[in-house]
């Protein structure tokens, strides 16, 4: 039997990653609710209110979750949508070399996104 | 008179593929597909596709009717063409050999994987290997399958990775012998699907339980063997 190996993706299983981006979704919806809800609900909505919410730890990490959340849930679909579109099969070994930059890219980008949105967290 | 318009390729003489429409005079008959390609073929000999049994059950007359997946054989007229218009394209997504034949490889090398046979070590009992009805049951609307490639030539996933992904037939028919009482290689079966193409390519978009000309649903299976993977992980 043939066997499907592969390194770039994200739970090395593809049951882990379909698990981590069913998860990552449910995080993404929570959170998204939540600040839909804060933004019509809160009395008087502004900056007060805002920076209030943001100032309190447990909404900094809720936010850092869902950051995480969200470079996960990008990782697993993006890397689904490269390794359908940009084949070997197709492509011959051409497509080695532009899935494995553009997954760089992806991955720099991530990180980027990661320390600048615990600075932006942490930093106000 | 239906207008039948038709996918033509001869390797051998055709640079490229092209579509050549006939006419033909169906007396008002709600013929079904398959028996107009016959009577084009009698017209036209150059013309090719697979066909057996002509009622549905060996598979070999699967190809795009009016831009759906289907068996020739099976399918009317009345069901296929519009506006007095048929269109005959061959299943999509495989190399062509020629008009409507297609090279099938692919799909068969992939139902292959799944070893697609009975797998159990234990001495064999004197007459057979019994069932319950209960576990018997479990296996209705798994073995219908006449591997026809209707439903994994209708699949975008397996059209982007048909060396890497199942493919709704062969998944459908993996998840026959993991839910067979009798076998006893679920959790090999289970370790060899684990990886992020076999079983998770598939994206729920059920083009397969829309074509199969059997009423089968292979997204159904692919759920369960999910539910396998899932349960045997966390």
């Amino acid at each position: 039997m043939v066997v499907v190996r592969t390194v770039t993706s994200f739970g090395r299983s593809g049951t882990f990653d379909w698990l981590y981006q069913r998860v990552t979704a449910v995080v993404l919806l929570a959170y998204t609710l939540f600040i839909v809800g804060f933004i019509f609900f809160s009395k008087d909505f502004g900056y007060q209110a805002w920076s209030e919410l943001f100032a309190q730890r447990w909404m900094r990490v809720f936010s850092l979750v869902t950051l995480l959340s969200t470079i996960i849930h990008a990782w697993i679909g993006l890397w689904s949508v490269v390794t359908d579109y940009i084949t070997n099969r197709m492509m011959g070994g051409k497509a080695t070399v532009l899935r494995l930059f553009i997954e760089v890219v992806l991955a720099a980008v991530a990180v980027l996104y990661a320390v600048w949105g615990i600075e932006i967290l942490w930093g106000v | 008179m239906l207008k039948v318009s038709i996918y033509r390729y001869n390797p051998e003489t055709d640079k490229a593929p092209y579509m050549q429409d006939y006419e033909l005079d169906t007396q008002g008959k709600d013929l079904m597909v398959l028996d107009v390609l016959e009577l084009l073929k009698a017209q036209d000999q150059s013309l090719s596709f697979r066909r057996s049994c002509r009622e549905g059950v060996c598979g070999s007359d699967g190809m795009n009717i009016s831009g759906r997946n289907g068996l020739a054989c099976t399918t009317p007229l009345s069901e296929a063409a519009r506006k007095g218009k048929l269109v005959l394209r061959p299943l999509p997504g495989l190399p062509v050999i020629r008009d409507l034949v297609v090279d099938m490889e692919q799909f068969y090398e992939q139902y292959k994987k799944i070893e697609p046979y009975l797998q159990n070590d234990t001495p064999a009992p004197a007459i057979e290997r019994l069932q319950t009805p209960e576990d018997r049951e479990k296996l209705d609307g798994l073995y219908e399958c006449i591997l026809c490639a209707c439903c994994s030539t209708a699949c975008p996933s397996f059209w982007w990775n048909p060396d890497k992904f199942i493919g709704p037939a062969g998944l459908l028919q993996a998840y026959r012998f993991l839910a067979d009482s009798r076998d006893l290689a679920t959790d090999e079966r289970l370790s060899e699907l684990d990886d992020p193409f076999s079983v998770f390519r598939c994206h729920g978009i059920q083009n397969c339980v829309n074509v199969c000309p059997k009423g089968l649903n292979p997204t159904r299976a692919i759920g369960h063997i999910r539910n396998m993977l899932l349960t045997r992980a966390v």
